[in-house]
């Protein structure tokens, strides 16, 4: 049923209507209106016996998730930023144990400096915890993949964490189709645990495991993971046989068959760079786009092929390796052994900044002369960050740099971004 | 015990004023005497000789599952208990039982109940165990949460007041004076642990005003199951803190195990008591106290305490404690709480 | 594996009208948010795409705050902040000349102001000069609202006025959307607000354009 409607609570009815048996929530920016909406949901007496077990904090979240899903529980839970940090350790604790735990991940960048604004800074970080990471472009997308997540979850025995950009997606209104209860039943049975706590069948689960027989473990993690780089697009596949849209899958090209450049990323911002692309194309600027929606498992071969025809790739990423530059390039970078093209990363939108159809516009146009350093910081204001350098370069106390940009800009909140 | 002329008769048999088995109505005797007994944590693990935490963990379990007729799962912290029952391949467990981390049993033990009560599976119970480190340190959020929300679970605290597994460092529950391998006793002013407040688990439980608390020790058996049954004849979130001795960190004799865990509580140092709704309801008493030193001097992780000249200014100190728990919890007859 | 072609602001499907962009700017406290969202469900009640957001971060009251609608017949794709906004919608006057609230606002583009001063008295004649004067109104949008639902909540009401200002949507639309949100008594009051705002607009412009 079509609605307009914010995300997040796009998000809370579709878990709603996935029957998740036990919900953890703790609150943290930008998603605490997942968690609302789904507590709502279970007082209204609309989940049945679901469970809403509120935590004191993401830790205790995602090992009550741990705990549930390992009595044979569908189990759902939701954070962001600091929160997805806090609960590290658990993250990869519920891979290695098998836990088919679905995650809403409302990305936000990761402090210090705090900030609660939208970057992929968070799920970049783990993107090596075990979990599958798929990527939401707009919150019609965003509830779809939380059924098809339950599904792949539970088919494969591992956690999914389902991505959309905090604020810009979850506190966006925007039209959703919202599935049936019928429907989603349909597409989703009830779940059947690989391995369970249950007194009729005792097994132990958790044991320390040594040299001997740890590589095989993992490898095995890695095996499900490739294996779920088919899983994907079958699921996706049959999501839209059954729901009548596309939706999800590994990758989305957008003009991408004869473009000489292409411009990668991850989230909404696919949104803008497809209306810049559009532009381009009407100046007959051979440029198109490539959606990653699989982070992990990374979809080496379907990015491969998708840029085999290119000349140049523009990735443009939410987030910062400090110390090296890009995370999604480095990647990209792998799928492209043996072919030659230029390969530019952009760094863009680190802490909620916005990234504009103008900024990316001129972006794209030094991309096709080839006018781009191999590492570029979209809109960066050079001229702070210069003095900062200098500044420290002076030596003594130069005082924390945050503080003293933020001096410098004047009152932040008396300018509209 | 009384006989049939009403007498008073006092069992001396065992050395430790414990009756045995068979003296006992069978409904007295302890879970262990039957041949029917889960062997939760079987033979095989791995701890070491005179282990107070085997001890203790497997009369608990075999009680516990008496009490549920087997329908029980545990949610199990790491630490000496999860490593020595889980050598891989091999478990020692023989009810479903989970490992998560470290700082998380009880969370997972809440989660274990939530996913039982989505179920309607209420007649499974839960039970979360951990040593010291990991619910007075590093899982005392995950515990407080727990208590807080009142989630079904007996959480048992196996107390051997030190982090054993990783090679005895001090941990909220160390004792003042004690040594560990970070709290030696290096010159004059670091005679082993600080004088600290300490961390009262049990009484941090009864602040939560959870349904019930009690305190054990591996010298009274009966006790440690008796308090578990009761426990698990209870709803709701429930704590034993268990007196556990670790020849092995504490440098005491394999075979002193239990003699420590007597001495203990004969000396005051360690109150043994129930409560419910916050209050004490109950209290072990004393049956022939003893001065701190007999305690201490077994053990060599107090040995400097005992050196030439002896540090008489830290006994008393430590005296003053014990001192303070017999006039808290009336622990001698003819005293009140 | 691909979708069709979505629209964007470029393709325009013939006889459609162009995306039209609000921004509506406010502090704190008085409902700026709401507002762009209910903006979206009254043009999603016509049948058409709406994207609502906000521009602002942790809760706090009488700080600044921006949100933003876009609306039209093909399906938005992008996500930046309005730059060039077709009307801009102002609930508080104590902003005007701390923000730089006017920055991007279209040549053709609608100004409503929430102050029963009019744009003279606001000192933005200037603004008179850059735009066209007669889609630029303020309406005492706050004292309407303490009429007809008892609160100095003006953003329900402002919407009432944006639709008589621009025509950009029904009133109607906006009525639903209000109805919808804020149940019973509450959503009855705020509904009258929009109305009597609308009205009120309508009247200025019949003034203004000697129409």
């Amino acid at each position: 049923m079509l609605r307009q409607l914010e995300g997040s609570a796009a998000v809370a009815e579709t878990v709603g209507l996935c029957r998740p048996e036990v919900v953890c929530a703790y609150p943290i920016s930008p998603q605490t209106h997942i968690v609302e909406g789904l507590s709502d949901l279970v007082r209204a007496g609309r989940l049945g016996s679901c469970e809403y077990v509120t935590v004191e904090s993401e830790f205790a979240a995602l090992s009550v998730c741990i705990g549930a899903s390992a009595t044979g529980a569908r189990t759902y839970t939701a954070t962001a930023s600091q929160g997805l940090l806090y609960m590290a350790e658990a993250l990869y604790n519920a891979s290695g144990l098998g836990l088919p735990i679905v995650m809403t991940v409302a990305n936000r960048a990761i402090g210090a400096p705090i900030n609660i604004w939208n970057d992929h800074s968070d799920a970049m970080s783990q993107r090596d915890c075990g979990w599958i990471q798929l990527y939401a472009e707009d919150n019609q997308e965003a509830a779809d993949l939380h059924v098809q997540a339950f599904s792949l979850a539970e088919r494969l025995s591992l956690p999914v964490m389902v991505c959309m950009d905090g604020f810009v997606l979850t506190h966006a209104y925007e039209r959703v189709d919202l599935p049936t209860a019928e429907q989603v039943d349909a597409f989703l049975p009830p779940f059947e645990p690989r391995q369970v706590l249950d007194p009729a069948d005792p097994v132990t689960i958790g044991a320390m495991v040594g040299p001997e027989a740890f590589a095989e473990v993992k490898y095995l993690a890695h095996a499900k993971q490739m294996q779920a780089l088919d899983a994907i697009p079958e699921v996706a596949a049959e999501f839209e046989r059954a729901f009548g849209r596309p939706s999800g899958g590994l990758v989305r090209g957008y003009r991408a068959e004869d473009a000489e450049t292409i411009v990668i990323g991850l989230g909404s911002v696919l949104g803008t760079i497809e209306d810049t692309v559009d532009e381009l194309r009407e100046d007959g600027v051979k440029i198109g786009a490539l959606a990653i929606k699989s982070f992990r498992p990374f979809p080496l071969e379907e990015v491969r092929a998708a840029l085999a025809g290119a000349k140049r790739v523009v990735v443009l990423e939410k987030a910062l390796a400090v110390g090296i530059g890009g995370i999604v390039s480095a990647n990209v970078r792998m799928a492209l052994s043996g072919i030659a093209l230029h390969g530019y990363t952009v760094i863009a939108g680190l802490g909620g900044r916005p990234i504009t159809r103008r900024s990316l516009r001129a972006l794209f146009e030094q991309a096709i002369e080839d006018r781009l350093e191999p590492l570029t910081f979209l809109d960066l204001d050079r001229e702070r960050v210069e003095a900062e350098l200098e500044r420290m370069a002076s030596g003594g106390r130069s005082g924390p740099h945050a503080e003293n940009i933020l001096r410098e800009s004047g009152i932040v909140g008396a300018r509209s971004h | 015990m009384a006989d049939s002329n009403g007498q008073r008769v006092r069992f001396y048999q065992v050395g430790s004023f414990a009756a045995g088995n068979r003296l006992l109505d069978p409904e007295q005797r302890t879970v262990q005497a039957r041949m029917d007994r889960s062997n939760t944590l079987t033979s095989g693990h791995r701890a070491c000789q005179g282990c107070g935490e085997a001890l203790g963990a497997r009369y608990a379990l075999d009680a516990a599952m008496r009490a549920t007729d087997g329908k029980l799962i545990a949610a199990n912290a790491t630490g000496c208990l999860e490593v020595f029952s889980t050598p891989f391949p091999e478990s020692s467990w023989q009810l479903p039982w989970i490992h998560s981390l470290f700082g998380n049993a009880p969370a997972v033990a809440s989660g274990v109940a939530a996913a039982l009560r989505a179920k309607g599976r209420e007649d499974v119970r839960v039970i979360g165990q951990g040593g010291d480190g990991g619910t007075v340190d590093i899982g005392f959020g995950c515990l407080s949460g727990m208590f807080e929300r009142g989630d079904d679970v007996l959480y048992v605290c196996y107390d051997n007041e030190a982090y054993m597994n990783t090679g005895v460092q001090r941990s909220g529950a160390t004792p003042p004076a004690a040594r560990t391998a970070n709290t030696k006793p290096i010159g004059r002013e670091h005679p082993g642990n600080q004088f600290g407040q300490g961390k009262d688990l049990p009484r941090i439980a009864m602040a939560h005003g959870i349904p019930y608390v009690a305190t054990a020790t591996v010298a009274d058996l009966h006790d440690l199951e008796r308090k578990v049954e009761a426990a698990m004849e209870l709803h709701g979130p429930r704590y034993i803190h268990v007196f556990v001795p670790c020849p092995l960190g504490w440098g005491a004799a394999a075979a002193d195990t239990i003699k420590l865990a007597r001495l203990v509580v004969e000396s005051g140092l360690f109150p043994v008591f129930e409560a419910a709704g916050g209050e004490v309801v109950g209290v072990s008493k004393i049956r022939h106290q003893v001065p701190v030193e007999d305690y201490l001097k077994p053990q060599r992780r107090y040995a400097h305490l005992f050196g030439d000249p002896p540090r008489t200014d830290v006994i008393e100190r430590l005296q003053a404690i014990a001192d303070a728990n017999i006039a808290r919890y009336g622990l001698l007859d003819g005293e009140t709480a | 594996m691909k979708r069709a072609t979505r629209g964007s602001t470029l393709n325009r499907v013939e006889g459609s009208r162009p995306t039209f962009e609000v921004r509506i700017h406010g502090r704190g406290g008085q409902g700026v948010v709401t507002a762009a969202e209910l903006l979206s469900v009254a043009a999603f009640d016509e049948g058409r795409h709406a994207q609502a957001f906000p521009s602002f971060g942790s809760e706090r009251t009488g700080a600044p705050v921006v949100s933003f609608c876009r609306f039209g017949d093909t399906p938005i794709r992008t996500r930046e902040p309005i730059a060039e906004p077709d009307a801009l919608i102002v609930q508080d006057p104590t902003l005007l000349h701390q923000v730089d609230l006017f920055a991007g606002l279209r040549p053709q583009g609608y100004v409503l102001i929430n102050s029963s001063r009019d744009f003279s008295e606001l000192g933005l004649d200037e603004l008179s000069e850059r735009f066209r004067p007669e889609r630029l109104l303020s309406v005492p949008a706050t004292e309407l609202a303490r009429e007809h639902v008892g609160r100095p909540m003006p953003n329900a009401a402002l919407l009432g006025g944006f639709a008589a200002l621009t025509g950009a949507l029904r009133l109607d639309s906006v009525i639903a959307a209000i109805r919808e949100r804020f149940r019973g008594a509450v959503g009855e009051r705020n509904a009258a607000a929009a109305a009597a705002c609308f009205h009120e607009v309508e009247r200025e412009r019949a003034v203004v354009t000697g129409a």
